[in-house]
């Protein structure tokens, strides 16, 4: 995030785009909710009628697959009413014609037609974003998760630069985090081309520091994402696989592909707190120590790196994941005598200058800190941008709106899309071993209109089968008025019934996202008795 | 915005214009009993505000006023400890048990409920006003927690929490009176109503009204506290792990920049896949086929052993791993310097496209 979730409750507009805050974060959710009650105006773009349209001044029920058309559509209206802040353009930004030919001819009329929406319902929602001092946008993996998410992120943030929200408080440009630590993961470097602080590994100066603290000749070669691991693990090329606390086997898309690919590795290595459908695939399984059995931080959604604490003592023979990890350095001739996490935090931030001024003591004082933390005495940066943009002028990307890389045809005529529950979390490898939690949300279910169930002869609470290019599934059919006729919605928490056999793989060629959020899919009845025999 | 001059027990304190009578005590070191009061609520103490615990004697009015919703007045004279003060308050705690099922040997509340610390230091034993009772049917049909109106003190806590806080608005006040009660519409089963489960309502009830199902038994003073983060999304809120004997038994919020007090329903209440009996206890070795128990110095060996080998005879390129969104920092850290320096490679990733 580009700035804080306390200070939502100052902005005067928010525009929540992807993101159903309410199930996949709920306490945002609740604090959003509370802006509302002091005044702020709410715009929810979404696919689906999500919990927070019933507070939503404006409500955009779009097709998924077509955030960018949507944004550009309110990008027009905007330039073409003059309601853009032209001193911060002026200002704080460059390239503002790339953006004007861009989004000249995208008339809401236009925008309206491909979203599947009403055009004056465009025009409200561009002029309360653009007429609002503070304006924030939030947004999750329904604007990143497609083969264009990068390009609706860049498109997001055209429209924050627009209207002067980028650098302001209370405003930004705001993705809320999946994961408990998916920040610090990225922080940490844990990507295949960026070292610590997203230190580049192809940066010269960059490798050699790190050369030089682990004392051994580094690549400078960026490594393979996720997919493409896994993808080649299955073939050979990859013949050593080692998998931590990831359950690729239920998130990961087009399901069939992964299993085979996982069970065709060479060498597997899992470590998790349970055997997961992944660890049942591995060589050597490692039992960790969940969170309330170590120390260590954990750093939020809006670069709040906060601390983790040890309540009991690892199960079992269990162990700390940077126990197991400090030993098998060791091991492999790379010296890591820790004797608690907090050393290895302050080797951290002797080679990671946003985290620099970050140690446990001044943790355990303070709370939190947000990174960029420079220096032992810096208070840390609630948002980004402040003083400049931080490349130097916010850069405008005249951004064409594309279609999803699958659409509905006459063999697979339904869109489905993807996401999660309150209930659950992720693969449910936790969640699914919570009794009260398995009683609320029990089995993996299907969304489909009214409309569309008629079509299909489908009864709500029937079992039905759905199937796309990659492979079949049987769930059970929900029949809702809060989507709209021929899309239809999955959670993608459940191994039985998984959403993901389904998915489409094809990647953004920026983030290497897979496009979870649209596939084309067909569904029909599952074959029953007759009433008759 | 200004400052107001007043004087508390004596002890003469300023504070800012907006502010109540209860923040001048806390200027002043004066503590002053509250029940229904609570922190989170700074910026609508005026709405709630109903139990009068915190009654204080203003020099020149003629009623009782209540600390935690009278704002402050320049040169306000304030009595927290007179006898007045001191019957009103023992009047309050005997009307509020007049009407409460006092459980208080069973009740998993006991040790930190506030009408029992108030009774407790007002000396109260007994009620003198006997008669007429309320009662109100348990409903327990929420997965986690347990309604049971009978030892509600109408603080209207829940109420602000769900409302205000949370912004679920499942509960509000029914009927009127003797049998006034924070209810979900038409005193339908809890489950029935909008609520969403997160819990926040049981974790700022004072008594036993609303308590968490747990499934272990433990008193409140036999549990260590320990203050952590969660470990479900990216919200990052603040939360205090209650164990006890090696088990977590139970979650209450903290105070954390981006939860304020808040929780969901999976961080509040889904802990138990902690002391889940599914942990992984042991390392564990494919053989024949099968995965069986093995030592930490085996698999260590074993790991050690094909990276090596692979690493000889393919190069780095062939060894990659997939790191966790899900654990620390700390150990995100090491394991891509384990693939980067141990491996040889920057065949490194993790779903956060996932």
């Amino acid at each position: 995030m580009t700035n804080s979730i306390g200070e939502v409750l100052n902005s005067d507009v928010v525009f929540i785009t992807g993101s159903n805050t309410t199930a996949g974060h709920p306490v945002i959710g609740a604090r959003i909710r509370q802006a509302k009650e002091r005044g702020a105006k709410l715009i929810v773009a979404d696919p689906r009628v999500i919990d927070l349209t019933s507070d939503a001044d404006v409500f955009l029920q779009i097709m998924p697959g077509t955030n960018v058309a949507l944004y550009n559509g309110m990008m027009n209206v905007i330039i073409s009413e003059g309601l853009q802040n032209k001193a911060y353009i002026e200002e704080r930004t460059e390239q503002f014609d790339d953006l004007v030919k861009a989004v000249s001819s995208f008339t809401p009329e236009k925008a309206a037609e491909i979203c599947g929406i009403c055009a004056d319902d465009i025009r409200a929602a561009a002029r309360l974003y653009a007429q609002a001092d503070k304006g924030a946008i939030f947004y999750t993996m329904g604007v990143t998760q497609h083969t264009t998410g990068t390009e609706g992120v860049m498109s997001l943030s055209n429209l924050a630069l627009l209207c002067g929200n980028i650098g302001i408080e209370s405003g930004g440009v705001n993705p809320l985090r999946g994961q408990n630590n998916v920040q610090g993961a990225c922080d940490m470097g844990g990507l295949p081309g960026d070292l610590t602080g997203y230190q580049k590994v192809a940066n010269p100066d960059a490798l050699a520091k790190f050369e030089k603290a682990w004392g051994v000749k580094l690549s400078d070669k960026p490594g393979f994402t996720l997919c493409d691991i896994v993808h080649k693990a299955g073939h050979g090329d990859i013949k050593f696989l080692y998998i931590l606390g990831e359950n690729p086997m239920v998130s990961d898309p087009d399901l069939n592909h992964v299993e085979e690919a996982l069970k065709n590795t060479e060498f597997l290595v899992v470590q998790d707190i349970f055997l997961t459908e992944t660890a049942r695939l591995a060589d050597v399984v490692l039992p960790a120590a969940s969170f309330a059995e170590k120390e260590g931080t954990f750093s939020n959604t809006e670069r709040r790196v906060q601390r983790v604490r040890k309540a009991i003592e690892p199960i079992g023979k269990s162990k700390a994941d940077w126990v197991i990890l400090s030993d098998l350095l060791n091991r492999l001739g790379i010296e890591a005598n820790y004797s608690n996490p907090s050393e290895i935090m302050a080797e951290i931030s002797s080679l990671t200058p946003s985290y620099a001024g970050i140690t446990y003591d001044r943790l355990d004082q303070l709370g939190s800190l947000q990174w960029p933390c420079p220096t032992l005495e810096h208070p840390g940066t609630p948002y980004l941008h402040k003083a400049s943009i931080a490349r130097g002028k916010g850069l405008f990307k005249g951004i064409d709106y594309k279609p999803s890389n699958e659409l509905p045809d006459a063999d697979y005529p339904f869109v489905l899309t993807t996401g999660r529950v309150l209930y659950h979390y992720h693969t449910r490898s936790m969640t699914g071993r919570v009794a009260g939690l398995n009683k609320i949300s029990p089995e993996s279910f299907i969304e489909i209109n009214p409309v569309t169930a008629r079509n299909l002869g489908i009864k709500d609470g029937e079992k039905v089968n759905v199937s796309s290019r990659r492979g079949e599934i049987s769930t059970t059919a929900k029949v809702v008025r809060t989507i709209k006729e021929n899309v239809v919605f999955m959670p993608f928490h459940f191994a039985e019934g998984a959403a993901n056999v389904l998915t489409n793989p094809a990647l953004d060629p920026i983030s290497k996202i897979p496009e979870y959020k649209v596939c084309a899919v067909n569904i029909s009845p599952s074959d029953r008795v007759s009433d008759y025999v | 915005m200004g400052v107001v001059k007043l004087t508390v027990d004596g002890i003469a304190v300023e504070v800012p214009r907006n502010s109540y009578i209860i923040d001048a005590a806390n200027a002043a070191g004066v503590k002053i009993p509250t029940l229904c009061y609570l922190e989170l609520h700074k910026d609508k103490r005026g709405d709630n505000a109903s139990c009068r615990i915190c009654c204080v004697e203003v020099a020149g009015r003629k009623n009782l006023a209540p600390a935690c919703a009278t704002p402050v007045m320049e040169g306000m004279d304030i009595k927290t400890d007179t006898d007045r003060v001191i019957n009103a308050r023992k009047m309050m705690l005997e009307l509020l048990l007049s009407d409460h099922a006092q459980e208080c040997l069973t009740c998993s509340k006991a040790g930190k409920c506030g009408l029992q610390d108030l009774c407790y230091q007002y000396d109260i034993k007994e009620t003198r006003f006997g008669g007429l009772m309320n009662s109100f049917p348990m409903d327990e049909s929420n997965e986690f927690y347990v309604r049971d109106m009978n030892k509600c003190v109408n603080c209207r806590r829940c109420v602000m929490a769900c409302s205000h806080y949370q912004c679920t608005n499942a509960l509000d006040f029914a009927s009127r009176g003797f049998t006034s009660h924070p209810t979900p519409p038409f005193d339908d089963p809890i489950t029935d109503s909008v609520c969403v489960s997160c819990g926040n309502c049981v974790s700022v009830c004072p008594t036993g009204a609303l308590l968490p199902k747990s499934v272990d038994k433990f008193r409140t003073w036999e549990v260590a506290r320990t203050l952590t983060t969660c470990s479900y999304c990216g919200v990052g809120c603040q939360m205090e792990l209650l164990t006890k004997d090696g088990k977590v038994v139970g979650v209450e919020p903290a105070d954390g920049a981006a939860n304020n007090n808040l929780l969901c329903v999976k961080g509040k209440f889904g802990y138990n896949f902690i002391n889940h009996p599914d942990r992984l206890k042991k390392p564990l070795i494919r053989k024949d086929g099968e995965l069986v128990e093995a030592s930490w110095d085996e698999a260590y060996s074993l790991i050690v052993e094909k990276a090596t080998k692979t690493k000889a005879e393919f190069g780095g390129e062939a060894l990659a791993g997939l790191t966790s969104a899900r654990i620390t920092n700390e150990e995100n850290y090491l394991f891509q310097k384990m693939i980067r320096a141990g491996f040889g490679s920057n065949n490194v990733d993790h779903c956060a496209r996932l």
